[in-house]
């Protein structure tokens, strides 16, 4: 029984797993709806691994996209450059999860080496040199013609599949919950509340901003790797600010220190995304209004400003759902 | 025998502004020293000075009879030093058990794959700071609102959750700065019971900053006066208070005088 209450957000995790591949192996969830799906899940990783830096430490990433793609880059040329990594072999998974991994560690020394300098820094000076990270590392990427310039990587195999990607949001989800929820988390909770203080009670606060970053960083890259063995492409234009901006939004909506408000907030805006893209192609081509795909951020625009107005906490506040919450003992 | 804590000649300005200027104080093991003056006189300037919130323009601060002057904050809690503050610095959206929990972090071993793991010795440990922490509570009086965030606690348990939480750092010196601001007369009291049991409970020293001229002369063994951060007078409190430097420091200040 003990146990049971335990796994209580395994036991719920499962049964969403369960229920999404009956309906699809029954038909009712069509491959369409399956990659919004995934993408939800992949989302939920970018933006729960955010929360780390900007909820849970207090700090402020705009470049978290950047991260993911180092992640996706890496793996994906690991897999489909180096080694030609192919479906047909069973061995092979074996390889694209070694690449996912390797992608997750080398976006982590990024988050190392762009955090340990500039964590120095506070408030809007940091979002800056953030801001300015995930640009560069898209320019860079633009001009690396190894790995497809301004095209982008193409042809990795699809090796990301709804059982994969939901294995690790779910891990992302357990991991970072059981950090916030330990003596580190506290630390890092600290920092947020009142730097000085945290300081003052013996945090070496520079090191657990630091931590955040790499620890945020590296689930940001593995999501990358597998949006970008889901997409079976990885473009740079896929992890410039816009994208960056829309997991920011996704952390605010939900609720600025909430991992459950991260999930819920990027299954919403990934389904929502998705329905205003089909609005706006509906309203284009059958309705002949001329507007383009760009509508969608400036619909978040206003979403954002509306949040600020009315719910400034976000959905969930600082509020976690019970499910995620460990119980300690009573004592 | 060496002081606990020496501080010797120190001085610091801001800009033009010499807040502090030669400062110099020995606080022996045990005691309860007080540090006293007008507003502005550079009191919580001496106390940001000795937990290295800012390095001193001149002088030297033994700790141990070693110097600490140049250190980061948190390296001078590690040695031992703990503080609380004039203005609260709570952790607002932390529970009050949290609060306290956030001072042993320093202490602990587990690393972050015993905590990504939960792995039994990070549980161990995390249940030990756990009893740790709501044995402290109890000895505030907190008890009854251990799992409550601490943004919802009155002021005065404010005050008691900051003392709490400094002492979880398990500090040989703790600098209280005006301990007893905004509190009732009946608060006082208790406070300075409080304070005393520490005392002999922890077996820490005590340096504090005071303008209840009652509550210092009730606990403190020795103070110092400080005006525009220089020295004027020390010694027993009761024998300080009478003295003509003293007296006018304080009166021509603030022209009201309840
Ligand atoms: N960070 C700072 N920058 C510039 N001046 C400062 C700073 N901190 C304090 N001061 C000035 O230094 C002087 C001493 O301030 P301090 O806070 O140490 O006084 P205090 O004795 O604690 O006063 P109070 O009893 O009001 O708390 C004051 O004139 C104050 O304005
Ligand atoms: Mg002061």
């Amino acid at each position: 029984m003990g146990t049971l209450k335990k796994m209580k957000l395994v036991l719920a995790a499962l049964t969403f797993y369960a229920v999404v591949q009956v309906l699809n192996l029954a038909g009712i969830l069509n491959g369409y709806f399956m990659v919004i799906i995934n993408r939800s899940l992949i989302a939920v990783i970018f933006a729960v691994s955010l929360n780390l830096i900007n909820g849970i430490t207090g700090q402020f990433s705009l470049g978290h996209m950047g991260f993911a793609a180092v992640g996706a880059y890496v793996s994906g040329t690991l897999t489909t450059l180096f080694f030609h990594l192919n479906l047909n072999h069973p061995f092979d998974n074996l390889g694209f999860l070694a690449a996912i991994l390797l992608g997750g560690l080398m976006a982590s020394l990024a988050g190392f080496l762009i955090g340990f300098p500039s964590l120095r820094l506070k408030g809007d000076y940091l979002a800056i040199v953030t801001l300015g990270f995930g640009e560069i590392i898209r320019t860079i990427l633009n001009n690396i013609s190894y790995v497809g310039g301004p095209r982008g990587l193409l042809g990795i195999p699809k090796f990301s599949n709804f059982t994969v990607i939901f294995l690790f949001a779910l891990a992302t989800i357990v991991l970072i919950r059981n950090l916030v929820q330990s003596s580190i988390g506290r630390s890092m909770l600290s920092i947020r509340e009142n730097e000085l203080a945290s300081e003052l009670v013996g945090v070496d606060t520079t090191r657990y901003k630091v931590l955040g970053f790499v620890v945020g960083a590296f689930f940001a890259g593995i999501g990358g790797g597998l949006l970008a063995h889901l997409l079976q492409i990885a473009h740079p234009t896929q992890y410039g600010f816009y994208a960056s901006a829309l997991i920011l939004i996704m952390v605010y909506v939900g609720g600025i220190g909430s991992l459950t408000g991260s999930i819920i907030a990027a299954f919403s805006l990934t389904f929502l995304t998705e329905g205003l893209r089909v609005g706006i192609d509906w309203l284009r081509d059958t309705v002949g209004v001329p507007i383009g795909t760009e509508w969608t951020m400036v619909i978040y625009a206003v979403l954002l400003i509306l949040i600020m107005l009315f719910k400034t906490e976000g959905l969930m506040g600082m509020r976690e759902a019970k499910i995620l919450i460990i119980k300690e003992k009573e004592g | 025998m060496t002081a606990l804590l020496s501080i010797q000649n120190l001085t610091h300005c801001f800009g033009g502004l010499k807040a502090v200027s030669e400062f110099s104080y020995e606080v022996p093991e045990g005691v309860i020293y007080g540090l006293i003056g007008p507003n502005g006189s550079g009191k919580t300037t001496c106390f940001n000075l000795i937990t290295g919130i800012y390095t001193p323009t001149a002088g030297k601060i033994l700790f141990n009879g070693e110097e600490i002057n140049g250190l980061k904050p948190f390296r001078i809690v590690h040695k031992g030093i703990a503080r609380t503050f004039q203005n609260l610095r709570i952790f607002n959206n932390l529970t009050v058990i949290d609060n306290i929990r956030v001072a042993r972090h320093f202490t602990m071993k587990s690393g972050i794959f015993q905590t990504f793991l939960r792995l039994p010795s990070f549980r161990e440990e995390e249940a030990k700071v756990r009893e740790e922490a709501l044995g402290l509570i109890s000895l505030m009086n907190l008890s009854h609102r251990a799992t409550e965030l601490a943004k919802n606690l009155p002021y005065g348990e404010l005050r008691r959750l900051e003392i709490a939480r400094a002492l979880a750092t398990k500090p040989k010196l703790i600098l209280l700065d005006e301990p007893a601001a905004g509190m009732n007369p009946k608060e006082t009291e208790d406070l300075m019971k409080l304070i005393l049991r520490v005392r002999d409970e922890f077996k820490v020293t005590i340096f504090l900053i005071e303008h209840h001229m009652k509550f210092v002369t009730g606990i403190c063994e020795r103070v110092k006066v400080i005006d525009f951060g220089t020295t004027i007078a020390e010694g027993r409190p009761e024998d300080v208070v009478k003295e003509p430097k003293v007296l006018e420091a304080y009166l021509g200040r603030k022209a009201v005088v309840c």
